[in-house]
């Protein structure tokens, strides 16, 4: 590049920034912020990335339910969310400015495509008079560009059709915001490049587009100056790569099979947000992976629950309105004693609620919502990159316990992303699954001391056994409808549940030992509530956090810690699941629901102020 | 490699479960056949499996001394498809009823018909739910009066031949649990056939539905009110073999023995075998058994152990490392 990165202007750092681009859901926005992502990565920025997509494919352009929006939050100094309010909107058409305006960061950014505020643009976003003239931006930095325009300019001579030269929006902006946050060019040039191999027209165009875009920055003084968000020195050493939840889990699956020296079959039947892990695991073949897309919910679980019963590490992945259909056939595998590993990346709901939404709402379901006593393990990932390791978690209590486990992520997760410092393979614990092939004694229903019976595998002379769904005698696994021996046997699967408190660990506190609040979190409330936390220590307050993987069976040692806090708040995004069996499990202490179920995570602010609240009152 | 297999007696294949059924139940008889058809196979015991769903015919696994899941309700078709897939050297069965198969189940039966995933379904069809006591099925005909329909059923009902061909089944026959030597032999017809075999069996439930059949099945009528089809041989009935039928452009005539038509299920067209099972409909004419549809397809679990066998060979096994150290990659020191 001959540019001087500002040479003419002044260069102001930041510590940290939010930026959201929005736009009509064919616009690009989703490949734009990953773009800015993937080099902000690379410069060594933590970060955290939110898209915030529509249901429909492709809602009538130029809409507000078609605003597809993609928010990035990048810094130098430790962060834990994708940020409460945006410093920086990019809106490419009325739609994505009147829908996004109002998470705006007062005095922030707005860059505004002008070549789509034209008066059917208004109509269509149903917007009126032009925010752009009535003087509803004043109290921000509106930064105006007809980019319709700009790219149709830039593009002059190339061969691609007008339709295809405005295409080429999405590059042209992104090479704006690169210039704004003195970022490279190389890693989406490079990526156009990989992207349009077949279609150089296309790279060309695109690179182009960016180019051009960078260079207006300097160019036509839109702005006051360039900004540089320096790389972020308080990470730990290591080797990182840019991770959203669901790629995580189903790296973790792999991950988990491997060191249980299984091969996966993986059941299962689309579904938003979790379809991402079907795609993904049926491109790992030559990991012998297994992939099969089955007529149903449930047929998904039983073709795993066969996958498991003949040998292999039997998954299914799915979202709310799935784990409702398979509530049976999780039983069965609660009854047959397999291993079986069911993902749930929770959505709002009830019904088929807000496909695209994030909620925490299916963790009730999650522990108690089968038939009968089907005790099963329910753990919870916390961040994109934890998934890997809770994929790995719930692969080795399948296997070393031979029970289905539900592993919870949601919405928030699948889709948001973080720097995940990679572990390295020789600290992964093996876990390798035993198959009994000595008929010597054997028995169907014995246990080991994990209260785990033997797995075996069909075609193993000697060991030929049946097993189903109705009760079976303790030992021999015959139907047995005995009266002592179904409480016998409810309290066997019960026991199992519980031994397995004993392989995981208590959950360290961070902050005082002993506070006035404990903020108790699971899942995706992770971010917001180690931000609100740390702001809160660092502004003297008495107020310590804890967080918990294992959500079911609860591990050992809370009672005594939550006896340190006067009042243990409890943040959910649903209306309070996990503290009302907090409630019932430890009665003694005081715990706050603190319940948010509007579709979006607790940003910082959110906590900040709950925790305020109970401290002042 | 060649490995010498000590044959199976019917015995081998009794389990030391007590058999539950009521006495005088079809399911007996057919117990004793799959036994009898399956010891000869030349099949290992251990490599039998048996899948079952719920109701009185899905008890079935607990009485074969082979491997057996007995599932839940109306979903042995996707167990059998995991089962089979994770391990094609499996010779797995399903045993199912008619309300098992075509009520709950009906979703999963014609998807595993659809993918000819090598496994063999034996339905036991008494056009009565037994296990429940009594209430009419999805195989009951019209006007049924049964425990929950006491003036008549009003729901027309499955003809399971046909919605196996409609599924796009590559194996459909039907046999009746009063003919041993008939079922035996349709069992093993089953057993040889490569993807989904689909074996409707006439059983008889000597509690709720007692001689559903008799009209065609029983022994004194049954030549002359059943046509056994069997491949290359000519479409004959009657007590002396002595009637026909031939097929005339879209309906089927009867004829004389003579004039029949040589029966071909391997034809490319399932046509003909529709026209067949819809013969049930037409009280002249006899009800079709043995086998109605015979064809070669790809088999679901054989091309999907192949996809995952030929990535492991293009490919190599792959390296978690690579898995995971892959993308754009950064140091933090």
């Amino acid at each position: 590049m001959t540019q001087e990165i500002g040479t003419e202007l002044p260069l102001q750092q930041q510590e940290s920034v939010v930026i959201r681009f929005a736009g009509d859901s064919g616009d690009g926005m989703q490949i734009t912020g990953n773009q800015f992502t993937g080099t902000s990565a690379i410069l060594g920025n933590d970060l955290a990335t939110l898209p915030d997509f529509p249901a429909e494919i492709r809602a009538p352009a130029g809409t507000r339910p078609g605003v597809s929006g993609f928010q990035i939050h990048f810094s130098s100094s430790d962060i834990h969310t994708p940020g409460d309010a945006p410093d920086v909107l990019v809106a490419m058409n009325p739609a994505a400015l009147a829908v996004n305006l109002g998470d705006l960061k007062q005095g922030g950014i707005i860059v505004v495509n002008t070549g789509n505020f034209k008066a059917t643009d208004l109509k269509k976003a149903k917007v009126d008079p032009s925010p752009l003239e009535d003087h509803s931006l004043d109290g921000y930095r509106v930064i105006k560009i007809d980019i319709n325009e700009r790219v149709k300019m830039a593009l002059a001579d190339s061969p691609l059709s007008s339709k295809d030269v405005q295409r080429c929006k999405n590059f042209y902006t992104l090479g704006l915001m690169y210039w704004l946050y003195s970022r490279p060019l190389e890693t989406t040039l490079n990526w156009l490049e990989e992207k349009f191999k077949k279609k150089p027209d296309l790279v060309k165009a695109n690179q182009m587009a960016l180019k051009a875009g960078y260079n207006a920055g300097d160019i036509h003084e839109m702005f006051q100056g360039q900004y540089e968000v320096p790389a972020c020195n308080t990470m730990p050493a290591g080797k990182y790569r840019n991770i959203m939840g669901n790629p995580a889990l189903s790296l973790g699956l792999v991950a988990g099979a491997e060191l249980a020296k299984l091969d996966i079959l993986l059941g299962a039947y689309p579904i938003t947000p979790a379809s991402d892990i079907l795609h993904q695991l049926s491109n790992y073949k030559n990991f012998g992976v297994i992939t099969m897309q089955m007529e149903d919910e449930i047929a998904a679980i039983c073709a795993a629950i066969g996958g498991s019963y003949a040998g292999h590490l039997g998954i299914t992945a799915t979202s709310g309105p799935g784990m409702a259909l398979k509530g049976e056939a999780m039983g069965l595998a609660v009854s047959a004693e397999l291993p079986l590993v069911i993902v749930d990346i929770q959505r709002a709901g009830p019904s088929t609620g807000m496909p695209t939404k994030v909620e925490q709402t299916d963790l009730l379901q999650s522990i108690f919502g089968r038939n009968g006593e089907a005790p099963m393990p329910v753990l919870a990932a916390s961040t994109p990159a934890d998934c890997f390791d809770m994929a790995i978690e719930a692969c080795r209590i399948a296997v070393e316990y031979m029970t289905p486990v539900i592993l919870l992520s949601d919405n928030y997760l699948s889709n948001g992303s973080e720097p995940w410092m990679l572990p390295k393979l020789e600290d992964l614990k093996p876990f390798e699954a035993k198959f009994r092939t000595d008929p010597e004694g054997y028995q169907p229903y014995s246990r080991d001391e994990k209260g785990a019976r033997p797995w075996v595998k069909p075609g193993t002379p000697g060991l030929e056994h049946r097993i189903g769904g109705l009760e079976k005698e303790n030992l021999t696994g015959n139907i047995c409808y005995d009266a002592d021996n179904h409480e016998l046997m409810t309290n066997l699967r019960q026991a199992k549940l519980m031994a397995v408190r004993e392989s995981i660990p208590t959950p360290e506190v961070t902050g005082a030992s002993d506070a006035d609040v404990l903020v108790l979190g699971w899942g995706s409330t992770l971010g917001p509530i180690t931000s609100a936390v740390d702001k809160s220590i660092v502004a003297g307050k008495s107020v310590a956090r804890i967080h918990l993987r294992h959500v079911w069976p609860l591990p050992h040692g809370l009672d005594e810690i939550f006896s340190r806090y006067k009042l243990i708040l409890v943040p959910e995004n649903n209306l309070g699941q996990m503290a009302r069996i907090l409630k019932s499990e430890y009665p003694t202490h005081n715990f706050h629901s603190y319940a948010k179920v509007q579709g979006k995570p607790f940003t910082t602010t959110d906590i900040l102020a709950k925790i305020t609240e109970i401290l002042e009152s | 490699m060649s490995v010498t297999i000590a044959p199976l007696t019917k015995k081998d294949l009794k389990s030391d479960q007590d058999v539950r059924w009521c006495p005088g139940c079809g399911d007996y008889a057919i117990l004793n056949a799959a036994q009898g058809a399956l010891a000869k196979l030349g099949i290992p015991k251990e490599n039998f499996m048996w899948v079952s769903g719920i109701g009185c015919s899905s008890r079935f696994p607990y009485y074969m001394d082979c491997y057996g899941f007995h599932t839940i309700h109306g979903r042995a078709p996707a167990f059998a498809t995991g089962i089979k897939t994770a391990n094609p050297e499996l010779s797995v069965w399903i045993a199912t009823g008619d309300g098992d198969c075509f009520s709950i189940g009906g979703n999963h039966i014609i998807h595993l018909l659809r993918r000819n995933v090598d496994v063999k379904v034996l339905l036991f069809n008494n056009e009565i739910y037994g296990l429940t006591k009594g209430q009419y099925s999805p195989t009951s005909p019209v006007g049924h009066r049964s425990k929950s329909t006491p003036v008549g059923s009003v729901d027309r009902p499955f003809n399971p031949l046909s919605v196996a061909l409609g599924a796009g089944a590559t194996f459909v026959a039907r046999t009746m649990d009063n003919d041993m030597k008939h079922m035996t032999l349709t069992i093993n017809q089953s057993a040889a056939h490569k993807g989904t075999a689909f074996v409707e069996i006439y059983q008889n439930c000597v509690i709720f539905n007692d001689g559903a059949f008799n009209e065609v099945a029983e022994k004194s009528v049954r030549k002359s009110k059943t046509i056994d089809l069997q491949p290359g041989q000519p479409m004959v009935y009657g007590a002396e073999d002595e009637k026909g039928l031939r097929l005339r452009e879209f309906h089927v005539e009867r004829c004389t023995a003579e004039e029949a038509d040589i029966w071909d299920p391997t034809d490319a067209s399932p046509a003909r075998a529709f026209l067949m099972a819809q013969l049930d409909q037409d009280p002249e004419m006899p009800n079709p058994i043995g086998i109605l549809r015979m064809i070669d397809a790809p088999i679901f679990d054989l091309e999907v152990t192949k996809q995952v066998t030929d990535a492991v060979e293009k490919k190599g096994r792959g390296k978690l490392e690579d898995l995971i150290y892959a993308g754009d990659l950064w140091d933090v020191e």
